[in-house]
């Protein structure tokens, strides 16, 4: 039997040790949050989800408070809201939120907050731009814009309890904090290793897919999801594709086998595939040892041909194949029914051994 | 507990490293046995760092310790395996002290090693290519097997031998009989009656019954003249084979090379036919991971040009032999041929992929797929067969002339012969370049700096790569990959092959290493 707390008036159940927010996620009501990351220690950092609990001195930040037994908690009064509401306000404030030239603009949880709260003037000066650290785009893959930085620290939480690749933490102090890496380097020149989990979570625009920048709005943006074409894993993907053009790779969430992660290669090796290097049309040796341009007719025509000829010289045996481990099953499926039951021979393999 | 054994997991298959990673946040013990003193050591509570290619040797070492301090599962030995006395009588053969001799890591060490992984239960033994790429590939993965049904941990979630596959679809192209021995889904080309089931599927009056060549065979037959016609469908042997400048003689042998690609490569300068495919999101189709579990790919964009889904061009190909082949689309093949004639894959259909895929054996519409194997013991074959297992040393030594072990293996940023990862905007910045990976007192030794080029020659070739000094690496290991064409690995590696596999030693080989002059 779980125990029960009263969430808004209702009697909700709960299991031990779940903490406010968590709980009131199973009984429905969703509480918002910019910090919380799912399966991490939460950190309380960015003091959204702040709810009344009954009898205590303060609102509590729901994502690190546990569920008690009978603890009588409300998450939509007037002092609920005007708590979240000053947040929202003073991270507006902490740099630079101009959603028009924000590459997160309409995937972003801050711009989403501030519409919720109806905020249109910014009630607290904004951080002089002399005071926000210089934008870190020198690497090749990830933009840090330290001017959208909300400091709640999922990026250091993913990369530390997630990945565990350890590169990033909070560093510095009061206003001069700062998300660092080891000796505060650019990512290329640290122990970062370009996983993008860091993106992946950030809930504003404060990181970043370099490639991705300008290439597609996210209401422009149709997501076909897809198996990663790398390593024996088979992460689970979000193709972002604009005008039939893979513009950007995110993690399918709770998918098996990934869980939301994706490695260098999976999320930011795709672009292969728009290579001007692409082999775009059979091709033909021809007796001076240069290759040129053919129809698939032309082409197929003379494998066939040529394939006759050996079999009836040679025996079918004469004939040998590799398959493909990187393509799909339906393709290897083919060859390989092509050698046996077309040109009669078990001379199919693949790089499985090698 | 989880027991890594010749596996660069971070790099090779950094997904699932994070998985371990977790793990051991939360308590698990972590064993890395590895000649390298790869990242995850930093998790480990013991890194055993054993000679390249005396896995057997040092395995033998620890189950005679789990036998002789009766610390092995007996219950489970009893009731779930056979040749245990077969076995003990090998490993009795293996005192910790003459492991030690062979594998270099001490003899209490190997006794430690021994209590430490019978005292949690279960553990997880994953291997990669560290346990197969050696002319004892197959002993290797015999051992690791041995092993753990020694431990009674095979047949249990978070137990088991897990090898993680290097390719998005090596398992796939395995299950799907891209085999000279099997049809898809394993089943035996010399089985009779799966030749006529088949050849009823396939509407031809009959199919070949004696197994095929391997393609180590296939490419030596290309320069004896018994392979006439070579079709490679999406490889860069001329990369990724060992010994470069053989496999180049022997490509440059066919009396006619076929090759199937989405981009020219080392090897399609040796075609007479080049035909241009659809790569990965132009396609339909499936993939299954090392999991076994069959993924859905989606097409989400057009191939440029001419080219083609693979599948249709195989089609079309038969279509000029007279062969009418009615499947026209992906899931056509996968429901009405894979699934039909596939018993391990005969309830999986494309309407049952459409989120987190099904692990085979996946036997009927309504089994919801199998994630672990050889469940509460019981295995596939009846009882698991314990084995016994000799050392034998990798084909080729140091010497004299040539006093270094040469190991290789992948890199985290580039993948293989770099044919897509090379392409992919910003991954060469993180990557640009090859190097042999030294330790700190051979750099030292000689006289070479972390960055300077220097030779590594083998028998075979040679190659001017830059030196990396790390403490990765122990002292008499040079260490490279094979991503880059000019400092490939591949041009100094020996082109000996597992006797049944026909696996390549790619582990290693013998080298030295000079100073420029």
């Amino acid at each position: 039997m779980s125990d029960t707390f009263i969430l808004n008036g209702k009697e909700t159940p709960y299991t031990p040790g779940q903490m406010i927010l968590e709980a009131a996620k199973v009984g429905g009501i969703e509480i918002p949050t910019l910090c919380y990351l799912k399966g991490s220690t939460p950190t309380g950092a960015c003091r959204i989800c702040l709810v009344e609990v009954k009898g205590a001195r303060s609102l509590m930040a729901a994502c690190s408070t546990p569920v008690t037994p009978g603890m009588e908690v409300f998450t939509e009064t007037a002092l609920v809201h005007q708590a979240r509401k000053l947040n929202v306000e003073l991270l507006l404030s902490s740099g630079t939120h101009n959603c028009l030239t924000c590459e997160a603009n309409g995937n972003c949880r801050l711009q989403d907050l501030a519409y919720f709260y109806k905020i249109t003037d910014l009630r607290f000066e904004e951080k002089a731009a002399s005071d926000i650290y210089p934008k870190e785009d020198r690497n090749p893959l990830i933009v840090r814009d330290f001017s959208r930085c909300i400091l709640c620290g999922r990026c250091v939480q993913a990369c530390n309890e997630v990945m565990v690749n350890r590169a990033i933490s909070q560093g510095y102090r009061g206003k001069e904090s700062k998300i660092v890496t080891g000796g505060d380097l650019p990512y290329h020149e640290s122990e970062c290793v370009f996983c993008g989990q860091c993106v992946e979570v950030c809930p504003v625009g404060a990181l970043t897919e370099k490639k991705a920048k300008g290439l597609g709005r996210p209401w422009e943006i149709k997501k076909i999801r897809t198996t990663c074409p790398y390593c024996g894993v088979g992460c689970q993907q979000w193709l972002h594709v604009k005008d039939g053009k893979i513009v950007k790779v995110t993690a399918v969430e709770d998918a098996q086998p990934n869980m939301g992660r994706l490695c260098v290669k999976g999320r930011f090796a795709y672009d292969f595939i728009y290579s001007e290097e692409r082999l775009k049309t059979p091709l033909i040796r021809e007796a001076n040892g240069e290759f040129r341009e053919a129809s698939w007719d032309e082409a197929l025509d003379l494998v066939a041909e040529k394939f006759k000829e050996i079999i009836k010289k040679d025996g079918p045996d004469a004939i040998a194949g590799v398959s493909c481990a990187r393509s799909i099953n339906e393709d290897s499926y083919q060859m390989q029914k092509f050698f046996r039951a077309v040109i009669g021979t078990n001379n199919i393999d693949h790089c499985a051994r090698t | 507990m989880i027991i890594l054994v010749g596996t660069n997991i971070t790099e090779a298959h950094p997904v699932a490293s994070t998985f371990v990673k977790d793990a051991v946040l939360a308590g698990a013990k972590l064993i890395v046995i590895d000649p390298r003193r790869t990242d995850m050591v930093d998790f480990a509570e013991m890194h055993v760092p054993l000679k390249v290619g005396s896995d057997v040797a040092l395995i033998n070492g620890v189950m005679n310790v789990l036998i002789e301090e009766n610390l092995y599962d007996k219950k489970y030995v009893d009731s779930c395996t056979e040749g245990f006395e077969e076995l003990k009588k090998k490993v009795m053969e293996y005192p910790p002290e003459r492991a030690a001799e062979i594998s270099g890591i001490p003899a209490d060490t190997i006794r430690e090693l021994a209590r430490k992984m019978a005292s949690v239960k279960p553990a997880m033994l994953m291997y990669t290519l560290g346990i197969t790429e050696h002319i004892c590939g197959v002993n290797n993965v015999m051992s690791c097997a041995n092993l753990q049904m020694l431990l009674g941990n095979v047949g249990v979630e978070c137990g088991g031998v897990n090898p993680q596959r290097g390719q998005n679809n090596v398992q796939g192209a395995c299950d799907m009989g891209a085999l000279p021995n099997v049809f898809p889904g394993y089943q035996q080309v010399a089985n009779a009656d799966a030749r006529a089931k088949f050849a009823k599927a396939w509407n031809v009056k009959s199919l070949p019954d004696k197994p095929g060549m391997m393609m180590p065979t296939m490419m030596k037959n290309l320069t004896t003249g018994k392979v006439k016609a070579f079709y490679v469908f999406g490889e860069n042997l001329a990369n990724t084979e060992p010994d470069i400048h053989h496999v180049e003689r022997e490509l440059q042998s066919a009396e006619f090379l076929v090759c199937q690609d989405i981009f020219p490569t080392e090897t399609t300068r040796f075609a007479h036919v080049i035909l241009p495919a659809a790569a990965w999101s132009e396609n339909d189709g499936t993939f299954a991971s090392s999991e076994r579990r069959v993924n859905r790919v989606r097409a989400a964009s057009v191939p440029p040009g001419d080219a083609r889904p693979n599948w249709w061009i195989f089609k079309e190909l038969a279509k000029r032999f007279g062969h009418e082949w009615q499947s026209s689309s992906a899931q056509e093949i996968w429901d009405n041929e894979i699934s039909v004639l596939a018993p391990s894959m005969a309830g999986i259909k494309y309407a049952r992929l459409e989120n987190d895929g099904l692990q085979w054996p996946c036997p009927t519409e309504d089994h919801p797929g199998t994630p672990t194997l050889h469940k509460g013991g019981k295995f596939t074959r009846g009882l698991g067969m314990l084995k016994a297992i000799d050392y034998i040393p990798p084909a080729e030594v140091p010497d004299q002339e040539y006093p270094f072990v040469l190991s290789t293996g992948r890199r985290l940023y580039h993948y293989h012969t770099r044919t897509q990862t090379g392409r992919s905007a910003g991954i060469n910045d993180l990557l640009g370049e090859e190097t042999a990976d030294i330790s700190t007192a051979d750099a030292e030794a000689k006289g070479i700096s972390d960055g300077e080029k220097i030779s590594v020659k083998s028998r075979r070739g040679e190659v001017v790569v830059k030196a990396r000094v790390t403490k990765e690496v122990p002292p008499g290991l040079v260490w490279m990959a094979f991503h880059f064409r000019e400092a490939c690995a591949n041009w100094l590696t020996n082109p000996v092959y597992d006797p049944v596999t026909q696996t390549a030693e790619y582990k290693a080989c013998a080298v030295r290493i000079d100073k420029l002059r």
